[in-house]
C-alpha cells in the first residue's frame, strides 16, 4: 500500500495489521522511531499522523492510507521541531537518548497546539513518554526554552 | 562503519617497528603495577596515542572511546580529556566507538562507575603524547629546537618566526615519529584546562540523537537480515518438554523456527532455553511466536513465590548468621541499653527496564562472526559468542553500538549470544534478535531481593551504643557459581560492613539465602537495600532518641577521620587502594552539612509536608540528599523538590555529573514508589509498563537541585559518578514521608501504603 511519510509517497509491502512502527523500522529503514513497549505505554514510538501525536507501535498501517505521517527524521522541518531540537541540544537533555525521538515528537505536537504551555500542559502532553534515565526536568526546561524561542520569532 | 571511517583517515602514527615495541612495553609495565583501580581490572588500561587518536589531513581529530555509552556521557567525556591535553579545537573533534578488544584498548567493562575514574589519567597521557609528536614534527620541519615550539588550539606555533602549521598538515609527519616515553610527557597544569571541568559542552552525539540518526543496538540493519523473537523458559532453569513449530511456521513471512538450547548449571551470560522465530520483520516474528505451542518443564525453581520467599528471608534475618564484622560486645551492651530499637526492611526484586530492550544483530562471513550489540561488556560478549559458536576468539568481532540505557542489564550479553547462535544456525545469514518488553521483564538478571534487620541500643542520653545489622539477600555470585548462599565482599562492601559509624559495639551478620532466578547488577547494586535500611534506621533511632535527624546522623558518623577500609573489614573497597581511597568521614559530614543548609533543613513546614535526609558513601564518592514531600489527606504523594550534595573529587564533566545525579534522583524515586517484580510459580508476573510502572514526568520531582562540592585539587583521586547518587534517595524519601505523616515505610515499593 501507499503511505505518505515525511512528505514522500512510499510503497510499502507488509501485512495490513502491521503496526506503522515495524514498517518504518524494518521495511523502510527509518530507525529513528523507537520500540519500547508495543502497547502504547511508553511513547518511544511517537510519530505525527495528520499533526496528532500517535503511538506507531499500535497503529496498523491499514488505517493510515491518505494520512500525513511525520517522523523524527523530518520533524526538524517544522518550526516547532526545529526549535525543540535546538533547545534539546542547548539544555543537553539526553542521557542515553533512546526515548528522545518520542519525547521531541510529543513536545512538537504540544507546541503546535499550545504555543505557551504551562507546567500542567507539559505534564499532560509528556506523561505518556517514559524516560528511564530521568531527563524529565531538562525536557521540561527545553520545552519552555523552545516555546520562548518560537514566541520571539513570531 | 567506525572502522571504515578510521581507515579513510591518516593515522597519527604509522606501524613502524619502533612504535610497536613501545606499545608492547607499555602493556607489560601496566601489568606490573599494583593491583588497584584500573591496574586491578582485567587488561588494565592503555595509553597509547596510536590506539586512541587519529588525525586526518583535514585536521579532524577522531577519538576512539573504548567504554560503552549508556547515558553517562562518556563518549563526550573521554574525548574532552584527550582534546584538552592535545590542545585540540573542540569543533574538530569526532568520536568513534572501539570494538571489543581489551588487549588493545584495556578494560572495557562499563560498570562500577569506573570509566572516568580509571581512564582519566591514561587519556590525559594519550592527548599529551599526541601533542608532543605534533610539536616534534613541526620543529623538525622548521629545523628548530622542539623547545621553541608549542601547540595552541589545533596548530603548532614557532613564536620567534611566527610560523605555524595546523594539526592536519602535521599529522603525516608526526606519524613517522616514535611515541614519547610516558615519563617524559608534559601534562597541563589544571589551571590551563580548556574542556576538563568546564561548562557548556554539548554531547558529541547530540545532533544524531535529536534527529533520529543515532544507532542503538536495536537499530542495526544488515543486508538480508532476518528478525527474531524468542520464547524463553518462563521459569529460570526450565526446559522445553516438547513444542510444535508448525502453526508458527505456517504464518506468511516466517522463515524458520529454531530451538536455542540452554546450558546446565549457573546462568552465566548464556542464553536461556527457548524457541526462536525468524521472520521477514519483527511484527511477523512476534505474531508467530504467539502461535508456537510449547510445553515447559519448569525445573526446581517452578515453585518460586515472592510472598513465600519474603517470609523465608524474614525468618533467616531473625536468627544469627555468618558474622562479617564484630567489635566490642553487642549482646551485653544491647541487654543493658536504656532503649532498644529494631526494624526490618524489605526491598523486592527490581527490573532494569532499559528503554531499549536487549537486542543484538549478528552475521557470519567466511567463518568470522560479527556481532552488533548494545553491550556494557564487549570483551565478555566476544568470549561468550566465541565459546558458544565454537570459534576462536579472534574470529569474533563485537561492534559496540550506543546503549538505550544499561543500568547493569547490558553487562550480561545473553541476547548477543542468541543472535550469533541463530545466525550460525542460518548458515551465517544476518539475524537480529529483539526482546519485547515482556521478555525483558520476565528474563532480566534481577536486582536481588533483600530483608535487612537492624537492631540498636541507645543509652540514657540517646547515644547509640550497640548496632546489629543482619542482611539477607541472594547473591549475584549465584549467577556464576552453583548455590552460593552468602553475599560476596563486593556486595557486603556496598554499605553493609563499611558503615563508618562511631559505635563501639557493632556486629554485621549475613544469614544464608538461596537464589531462585537470575540475579544481577542493577545500578548501585547492594548499596540500594543497604542504604535504604541503614539510613531509614538512623532516622528511626533519631526519632526514638527525640533528636534532630541531621545532628543525630553527624554524631553517629563521629568526628572527621580517614578510616582504613580494612578496619571496617572491607577487603574490597570498590577495587581501589585503601591508601588513596580511605573512607573519609569528613567528606561524608560535609555533604550532609551542605545539603541540609541548601535545602533549608529545620524550616517549619505545614502539616502533611516533610523533609527527609539520607547520606551514603559508595563508588568512592560521598552523597547526601534531602527530599521534600507533600502527602495529601487521601495519601497522594508529591515530591516538589530534591536537593542532593555530591563529592566525587575533581569533576571532569560537571554537566554530566549533574545529569547523572538528576537521573539517580528520579530512578530512586521510581524504585521507591513503584518498582517491584513479583514471582508466582517461578514466573515473573509483570509484563509491561502497565504492571511494572516507572516514574513518569508528572510524578517526577519538579525541582532537583544538585550541589557539587567544590573540588579544585586535581591531585585528589576521582570518585564514581553514575551510581552513587541513587542509594540515599530511597531512604531520604521514606524519611520525609515519616516526617510528613508519621508513617514509617519499611517495605518497598511504597505503592498504596500511604492511602488511608
Amino acid at each position: 500500500m501507499q503511505l505518505t511519510i515525511n512528505g514522500a509517497s512510499m510503497n510499502v509491502t507488509a501485512a495490513d495489521d502491521t503496526p506503522l512502527l515495524w514498517v518504518l523500522r524494518d521495511r523502510l529503514g527509518m530507525t529513528g522511531t523507537k520500540f519500547g513497549c508495543g502497547m502504547a505505554l511508553c511513547g518511544a514510538c511517537t510519530v505525527h499522523v495528520d499533526g496528532v501525536a500517535t503511538r506507531a507501535c499500535i497503529t496498523p498501517i491499514s488505517v493510515l492510507a491518505g494520512k500525513r505521517i511525520v517522523t523524527i527524521e523530518a520533524i526538524g522541518a517544522t518550526p516547532q521541531g526545529k526549535a525543540l531540537q535546538t533547545a534539546w541540544a542547548k539544555v543537553n537533555v539526553a542521557q542515553c537518548g533512546y526515548c528522545q525521538s518520542g519525547q521531541i515528537m510529543s513536545a512538537a505536537a504540544l507546541l503546535a497546539k499550545t504555543p505557551k504551555p504551562t507546567d500542567t500542559d507539559i505534564d499532560a502532553a509528556m506523561t505518556g513518554n517514559i524516560c528511564r534515565c530521568g531527563t524529565y526536568p531538562r525536557i521540561r526546561a527545553a520545552i519552555k526554552q523552545a516555546a520562548a524561542g518560537l514566541e520571539q520569532k513570531a | 562503519m567506525s572502522e571504515q571511517m578510521i581507515q579513510r583517515r591518516t593515522f597519527l602514527a604509522g606501524l613502524s617497528g619502533l612504535v610497536l615495541v613501545a606499545s608492547v612495553s607499555r602493556i607489560a609495565k601496566a601489568a606490573d603495577a599494583p593491583k588497584y583501580g584500573a591496574d586491578g581490572m582485567q587488561h588494565g588500561w592503555r595509553d597509547d596515542p596510536l590506539t586512541f587518536v587519529a588525525i586526518g589531513e583535514d585536521g579532524i581529530v577522531t577519538v576512539v572511546v573504548h567504554r560503552s555509552e549508556m547515558g553517562q556521557g562518556i563518549r563526550t567525556g573521554l574525548p574532552m580529556v584527550i582534546a584538552d591535553e592535545l590542545d585540540a579545537d573542540w569543533s574538530k573533534v569526532r568520536v568513534t566507538q572501539a570494538p571489543g578488544d581489551e588487549e588493545k584498548f584495556g578494560n572495557q567493562d562499563t560498570d562500577g562507575s569506573r570509566s572516568m575514574r580509571h581512564h582519566f589519567d591514561p587519556m590525559r597521557r594519550v592527548g599529551a603524547a599526541a601533542r608532543t609528536m605534533l610539536e616534534a614534527a613541526a620543529a623538525a620541519s622548521w629545523n628548530v629546537p622542539v623547545s621553541s615550539v608549542r601547540a595552541v588550539n589545533h596548530e603548532v606555533i614557532h613564536e620567534q618566526s611566527g610560523r605555524r602549521l595546523g594539526y592536519g598538515a602535521l599529522a603525516g609527519a608526526a606519524a613517522k615519529l616514535p611515541v614519547p616515553a610516558r615519563e617524559t610527557l608534559r601534562l597541563k597544569n589544571p589551571s590551563q584546562f580548556r574542556y576538563i571541568g568546564k561548562e557548556n559542552i554539548a554531547l558529541l552525539d547530540s545532533s544524531d540523537i535529536y534527529h533520529g540518526r543515532a544507532q542503538y543496538g536495536i537499530d542495526v540493519r544488515l543486508d538480508g537480515m532476518l528478525y527474531a523473537v524468542v520464547a524463553r523458559s518462563p521459569v529460570f532453569g526450565g526446559k522445553i518438554a516438547r513444542f510444535d513449530a508448525a502453526p508458527a511456521q505456517a504464518i506468511p513471512g516466517v522463515v524458520k523456527v529454531i530451538e536455542i538450547p540452554g546450558s546446565p548449571g549457573p546462568a552465566l551470560f548464556a542464553p536461556l532455553n527457548g524457541v526462536a522465530v525468524l521472520a521477514e520483520d519483527t511484527w511477523i516474528a512476534m505474531k508467530a511466536r504467539q502461535a508456537l505451542q510449547i510445553e515447559w518443564n519448569d525445573g526446581p525453581h517452578g515453585t518460586y513465590d515472592s510472598v513465600v520467599y519474603r517470609t523465608e528471608l524474614e525468618q533467616a534475618a531473625r536468627k544469627p548468621g555468618k558474622v562479617l564484622r564484630e567489635a566490642g560486645d553487642v549482646d551485653a551492651t544491647m541487654a543493658k541499653a536504656a532503649r532498644k530499637v529494631e526494624a526490618e526492611y524489605y526491598l523486592p526484586h527490581i527490573a532494569h527496564a532499559t528503554m531499549e530492550p536487549p537486542s543484538a544483530a549478528a552475521r557470519i562471513v567466511d567463518g568470522h562472526c560479527e556481532v552488533w550489540a548494545p553491550t556494557q561488556a564487549p570483551q565478555a560478549t566476544r568470549e561468550n559468542v566465541a565459546k558458544r559458536l565454537g570459534l576462536p576468539f579472534e574470529k569474533v568481532t563485537v561492534h559496540v553500538t550506543l546503549l538505550g540505557g544499561g543500568f547493569g542489564r547490558k553487562s550480561k550479553p545473553d541476547f548477543a549470544t542468541e543472535a550469533a547462535f541463530l545466525s550460525q544456525q542460518m548458515g551465517g545469514r544476518p539475524v537480529k534478535v529483539v526482546w519485547t518488553r515482556d521478555d525483558d521483564l520476565h528474563h532480566d538478571y534481577f536486582h536481588t531481593v533483600s530483608v535487612e534487620r537492624l537492631q540498636a541500643g541507645l543509652d540514657a542520653q540517646g547515644k547509640t551504643t550497640a548496632w546489629l545489622h543482619r542482611s539477607v539477600a541472594p547473591t549475584i555470585v549465584s549467577t556464576f557459581a552453583p548455590d552460593p548462599q552468602h553475599e560476596a565482599p563486593f556486595e557486603t562492601g556496598m554499605g553493609l560492613i563499611n558503615v563508618p559509624f562511631d559505635v563501639p559495639n557493632l556486629r554485621i551478620e549475613n544469614p544464608a539465602a538461596v537464589a531462585h532466578t537470575r540475579i544481577g547488577w542493577f545500578r548501585s547494586v547492594s548499596n540500594v537495600p543497604h542504604a535504604f535500611a541503614v539510613q531509614s534506621f538512623v532516622a528511626e533511632l533519631a526519632a526514638a532518641a527525640g533528636r534532630d535527624h541531621r545532628d543525630f546522623l553527624l554524631d553517629l558518623i563521629g568526628p572527621p577521620r580517614r578510616i582504613d577500609p580494612a578496619a571496617l573489614k572491607d577487603s574490597w573497597n570498590h577495587g581501589e587502594s585503601p591508601v588513596r581511597y580511605p573512607v573519609d568521614t569528613g567528606r561524608l559530614r560535609r555533604v550532609i552539612e551542605t545539603v541540609t543548609r541548601e535545602a533549608g533543613w529545620g524550616r517549619k513546614l505545614p502539616k502533611g509536608q516533610g523533609l527527609g535526609l539520607a547520606a551514603h558513601y559508595s563508588f568512592v564518592s560521598y552523597v547526601a540528599a534531602v527530599v521534600a514531600v507533600e502527602v495529601s489527606a487521601d495519601g497522594k504523594l508529591t515530591i516538589p523538590r530534591v536537593d542532593i550534595a555530591f563529592d566525587c573529587g575533581p569533576q571532569v564533566y560537571p554537566d554530566r555529573i549533574r545529569s547523572q545525579l538528576e537521573g539517580a534522583v528520579i530512578m530512586g524515586v521510581s524504585l521507591a514508589t513503584l518498582g517491584e517484580i513479583t514471582f508466582k510459580n517461578g514466573r515473573a508476573q509483570q509484563d509491561n509498563f502497565n504492571t511494572y510502572q516507572v516514574t513518569r514526568m508528572a510524578e517526577a520531582p519538579r525541582d532537583i537541585r544538585v550541589h557539587l562540592l567544590p573540588a579544585t585539587d586535581w591531585s585528589m583521586p576521582l570518585g564514581g559518578v553514575g551510581e552513587p547518587g541513587l542509594p540515599p534517595i530511597v531512604p531520604a524519601l521514606c524519611n520525609a514521608i515519616f516526617v510528613a505523616t508519621g508513617k514509617r515505610i519499611r517495605r518497598l515499593p511504597i505503592g498504596e501504603q500511604l492511602a488511608t
